[in-house]
């Protein structure tokens, strides 16, 4: 079993009162509570500082813990040989649970490591994980599979860390936020109890071309000046293979040309759209043979791209 | 050892579900869901059916209210204007993930 050190996880010392306890568990579950927070790592954060507090605010638990005694966190360690004599149930083991399992299993004065028989019903508990899929699987759907560590009862009672490779097909349409439910997938019951469920996050990897939103997709689509002014067609990648595009004459930077469901799948039918978004975009440097014929246009053309800000200039000359 | 695939459901409008469910799926109460639907937080498929039938959806924000329920310790007002917020950031994240997809991004250079 793993050591872990909740004052220092909680940021208190070991004499800590009660209350500062709850102060520093408040304000870390403010910093970190995955529902509030956007901090890298969150998620884990907080499940070590509620399963600190979850231990230390019990004077019962927390008695149990200090006894334990010290030790690096992380460090491999058994309980000292009377602390199992004065909380042990029963002898276990201790190589294949987690701390967490020790301390929710206290109660009464001993830890239960065991079922309990014929107590009351408890539903397993729910588990909710991250997967992060490609826009490309999100397109066409998935398998993924996923490996959690859950506590459960062998045939003999105890409890252990069992692991479990649980293989869920992520259908078509699932993008960037969408939850999926996998019932009865999460941890087992107790004495009956209905299994707890298995909750996916989809979070979509971002992609070098497409940006997301929903499930429309938008591209950048750089046009050089001419043509932009004369029109063009272009091959565009899409996530459904290339598709050729008309591009109007006098089409200007900024402009969304939409390709009608050629985006992603929605759930159950249809799909977003694909968005081509129209960058002009110049060429860094020029031949002699170019620089002539953009010198040519500039002398012939009456085009006036700042008409709008003459009104504006006169005025301020003279009010200068 | 052979893993057996799962089929998911969706939570989404396509699946409904009854009071009593999504108090066994969200760990609230059938009471503390009927307060979270007076405070507007949680919307039944028709206001006026007795008892109250939800969106699968539904599911997502009321586990975050038993979460918030319990991390926090609050209070039904406190959780209604909590997830009422969190529902506001929510959309407009939305919107930005959506302002952000449709500005076009600087070309990159080549190396």
């Amino acid at each position: 079993m793993k050591y872990k050190d909740y004052y220092a996880i909680l940021g208190v010392a070991k004499n800590a009162g009660t209350d500062e306890i709850k102060k520093a568990y408040r304000k870390l579950a403010h910093k970190y509570h995955p529902d509030v927070s956007k901090e890298a790592g969150a998620e884990e954060k907080f499940k070590e500082v509620a399963e600190a507090y979850e231990t230390l605010k019990n004077p019962e638990k927390r008695a149990a813990y200090d006894q334990l005694g010290s030790y690096q966190p992380g460090q491999d360690f058994h309980p000292p040989p009377d602390w199992q004599k004065q909380y042990g149930e029963t002898p276990f083991s201790f190589e294949d649970v987690d701390l967490s399992d020790l301390f929710a299993g206290l109660r009464g004065g001993r830890v239960h490591m065991h079922r309990e028989r014929g107590k009351i019903q408890m539903p397993g508990e729910d588990y909710e994980v991250a997967v992060h899929i490609t826009l490309e699987e999100a397109y066409r759907g998935t398998e993924v599979e996923l490996d959690l560590s859950m506590p459960e009862f062998d045939a003999n009672g105890r409890l252990h860390r069992v692991p479990h490779v649980i293989k869920a097909r992520i259908p078509k349409g699932a993008t960037d936020g969408q939850r999926l439910r996998l019932p009865g997938q999460g941890g087992k019951g107790l004495n009956g109890g209905r299994n707890g469920d298995l909750y996916l996050n989809i979070v979509l990897h971002p992609h070098p071309l497409f940006r997301v939103s929903g499930h429309d997709l938008y591209l950048d689509l750089p046009l050089v000046p001419w043509e932009a002014v004369l029109g063009t067609t272009v091959d565009l990648p899409t996530p459904g293979g290339p598709v050729r595009l008309k591009v109007p004459p006098g089409t200007h930077a900024g402009q969304k040309l939409r390709l009608a469901r050629r985006g992603l799948p929605k759930p159950h039918a249809g799909e977003g759209d694909l968005y081509a978004v129209v960058q002009i975009v110049v060429p860094g440097a020029v031949s002699d043979r170019e620089r002539a014929l953009y010198q040519q246009l500039a002398q012939g053309s009456t085009f006036n791209p700042r008409g709008h800000f003459e009104q504006e200039l006169r005025h301020e000359s003279r009010t200068h | 050892m052979k893993v057996e695939l799962t089929e998911v459901l969706w939570l989404d409008e396509q699946q409904e579900l009854s009071l009593t469910e999504l108090a066994g799926l969200s760990g609230l109460s059938e009471e503390e869901l009927r307060e979270l639907v007076d405070y507007g937080v949680i919307a039944p498929v028709d206001p006026e059916a007795e008892p109250p039938v939800f969106r699968a959806d539904c599911v997502v924000i009321a586990r975050t209210a038993c979460r918030l329920r319990t991390d926090f310790e609050l209070d039904a007002p406190g959780l209604a204007l909590a997830l009422t917020l969190l529902g506001r950031i929510h959309d407009l994240e939305a919107q930005l993930r959506e302002l952000s997809a449709q500005f076009p991004h600087r070309p990159r250079k080549k190396s």
